[in-house]
């Protein structure tokens, strides 16, 4: 303050209008977080308080009913299961696959350039579009008809596949390259290097593109009801070739019967879904935290 | 100590994906030997609950038949039923000669039984005192193509000046093609500019919250939101007439009253299981129909259905 007395008045007045604006921006920025927590809360207090109700082993473990209050979440419980596994299975190899050849093997030609170009705009294609492509490659074409859980997962794996090379690519990406100067220098050939050097390194960043991506899978709705069209199925699938339905659909079906309580039923399904979601994003952070890299190790 | 833990990692990946191969392969033997009798029906969304309701409670006799139920749509439920993929197709208007042609085509022969009778609902929002009827002709004069009402006083002189707004299923809808059909004599034919919805309980919402709302859905949808919604009656040409389940059930609710269908492939009837589910179906749909919020035939017209088979 004391300072100040030598300064001019129009400094102060120029301090004072910066503090302003700073406090301007501020303020807009928290309140931009707070609407959208607001929307995030609001919607998950009102499934919370609709749906928490009638959830109970019961409906864990029971088959879906035309009555709302006999009605159970197992069989698409276990088909998103089932689909989301195999699709993990599909698609982790071949994601990271196809990042680590485009990354690290690749000759930064035209072709390798176009197909980059293309892996980024498959991203952006409606899913619905996915769905029918799997119905006639994978349904009709490779299964004869068959809408199976492996047409499902297939069709996902095909969906989410350009998500998951893209975010394993940037997480190679930005290994330093230092890194592999030093494993070069130590006399370590190509797939040596990407082995002990780049994958462990790019893990945790690949672990939350992936995750991401089969978060995406667990919400789909339009390309399984193309691919399964059930919605009412009272078995668990036992083999990859069964029949199937999963949450997302289920929810949906419940969502438009007539009966008020089907309403709750929804609430409860949407809350098994959010918990299936939280639980594997929990499994992805605790594994990225545990291979984390501290820069300063 | 970094490697050994990111190896170690990949070893365990590695061990869970060969696990989870050999659980398939074991499963698949398993699944193929065993070949659990099953009846596919797909078809209406509409007709959905009908056959779900059935089904439950055919299950809890035969446990053994699993009976899964999609809700492709009539006509997506058709294109599978003619290509032998489904045993059963739920429908909410009779096949199409297309369709029925390609069944043909392609082999397969079908029964058609009725099993319930729906009547579209025209409703209105509760607040609403002086619309009680229309004739089919003032329904076809708001709900026509090209048509410019936008004011209850358009439709009758004697109507308030309240704007009048639209809202209806979408072009998809099996009750769609039904309505635009009974009251624009012309399938598909329709206003365009209301608000469409392919979920009947978004159509309800819109209807109860707009005071000069206009919508039109299946009974069971109103039959559920009667304390949001007030239902109009409908003149079509013999006097007003209320939907109910006596009105829809002896035809008097007309021309808005609509059979559902299910079309029983042929050559699956000769399976036991099948023909065992078709005889619960005609022997309960009536009683399971209404629970649901259909109407069902009289007992005679199943019996009769059934009689034919034999």
């Amino acid at each position: 303050m004391n300072k100040s007395d030598t300064s001019s008045v129009s400094h102060n007045r120029s301090h004072r209008f910066r503090v302003i604006r700073d406090q301007m921006f501020f303020t807009t920025f928290v309140a931009a977080v707070i609407v959208g927590i607001l929307g995030l809360a609001s919607l998950l207090i009102d499934v919370l308080i609709d749906g928490l109700p009638f959830i109970d082993w019961p409906f864990l473990s029971s088959y879906a009913s035309r009555k709302p209050l006999e009605s159970g979440i197992l069989a698409p419980l276990a088909g998103t299961v089932w689909v989301v596994a195999m699709t993990a299975l599909l698609t982790i190899p071949i994601g990271v696959g196809t990042a680590i050849y485009l990354e690290e093997f690749a000759a930064k030609n035209r072709i390798n350039r176009m197909i980059e170009l293309n892996i980024a705009n498959l991203a952006g294609v409606p899913s619905v579009i996915y769905g029918l492509l799997g119905l006639a490659v994978f349904v009709q074409f490779l299964f004869n008809g068959s809408r199976n859980v492996t047409a499902g997962a297939l069709t996902m794996t095909l969906l989410i596949l350009p998500i998951v090379v893209i975010a394993s690519q940037e997480a190679i990406k930005a290994v330093p390259s230092s890194y592999r100067d030093a494993g070069y220098a130590m006399g370590a050939n190509k797939w040596q290097v990407v082995k002990a050097i780049v994958l462990p390194q790019a893990l945790p960043g690949m672990m939350s593109g992936i995750i991401l991506a089969l978060s995406r899978a667990i919400g789909e709705s339009a390309p399984i009801l193309i691919i399964s069209s059930l919605v009412w199925v009272t078995f668990v699938p036992t083999t990859p070739d069964s029949k199937f339905t999963v949450l997302p659909l289920q929810i949906f079906t419940w969502v438009s019967q007539p009966q008020h309580e089907f309403r709750g039923i929804a609430a409860a399904g949407i809350i098994v879904l959010l918990l299936v979601l939280l639980s594997m994003n929990a499994a992805a952070i605790w594994i990225r935290s545990k291979y984390q890299v501290r820069p300063d190790q | 100590m970094k490697t050994k833990r990111y190896s170690e990692t990949v070893l365990s990946l590695v061990s869970i994906l060969m696990v989870a191969v050999i659980a398939a392969c074991g499963g698949a033997e398993g699944g193929s030997s065993e070949d659990p009798s099953e009846i596919v029906i797909d078809g209406s969304s509409t007709v959905f609950p009908i056959s779900q309701a059935v089904a439950e409670e055919f299950r809890r006799e035969h446990s053994h038949v699993q009976i899964p139920v999609g809700i492709s749509g009539t006509g997506g439920g058709f294109k599978r039923f003619v290509e032998d993929e489904t045993d059963i197709s739920n429908a909410s208007r009779p096949i199409k000669e297309s369709e029925a042609a390609l069944a043909e085509q392609n082999g397969v022969s079908f029964t058609q039984f009725v099993i319930a009778y729906d009547g579209l609902s025209v409703v209105l929002n509760k607040s609403n005192d002086f619309a009680e009827c229309l004739t089919t002709a003032e329904l076809k004069m708001i709900w026509e193509p090209g048509s410019q009402v936008s004011n209850w006083n358009e439709v009758r002189s004697t109507f308030p000046d309240k704007p009048l707004r639209l809202y209806g299923p979408d072009t998809d809808s099996g009750t769609f093609d039904y309505f635009t059909a009974e009251i624009n004599e012309e399938e598909d034919a329709s206003r365009s500019d209301y608000t469409a919805a392919s979920d009947d309980n978004v159509l309800v919402q819109g209807v109860s919250g707009d005071q000069g709302a206009m919508g039109y859905f299946g009974y069971a949808y109103y039959v559920e939101n009667s304390s949001l919604l007030n239902v109009l009656a409908v003149d079509g040409g013999s006097g007003c007439v209320v939907p109910s389940i006596e009105t829809i059930n002896d035809g008097s609710y007309s021309p808005l009253s609509r059979e559902m269908f299910i079309y029983v492939n042929n050559s699956s009837m000769d399976r036991p299981e099948v023909r065992d589910f078709i005889e619960f179906y005609m022997n309960n749909a009536g009683e399971l129909a209404e629970e649901v919020g259909y109407v069902g035939l009289s007992a005679a017209d199943y019996q009769s259905q059934l009689d034919q088979l034999n």
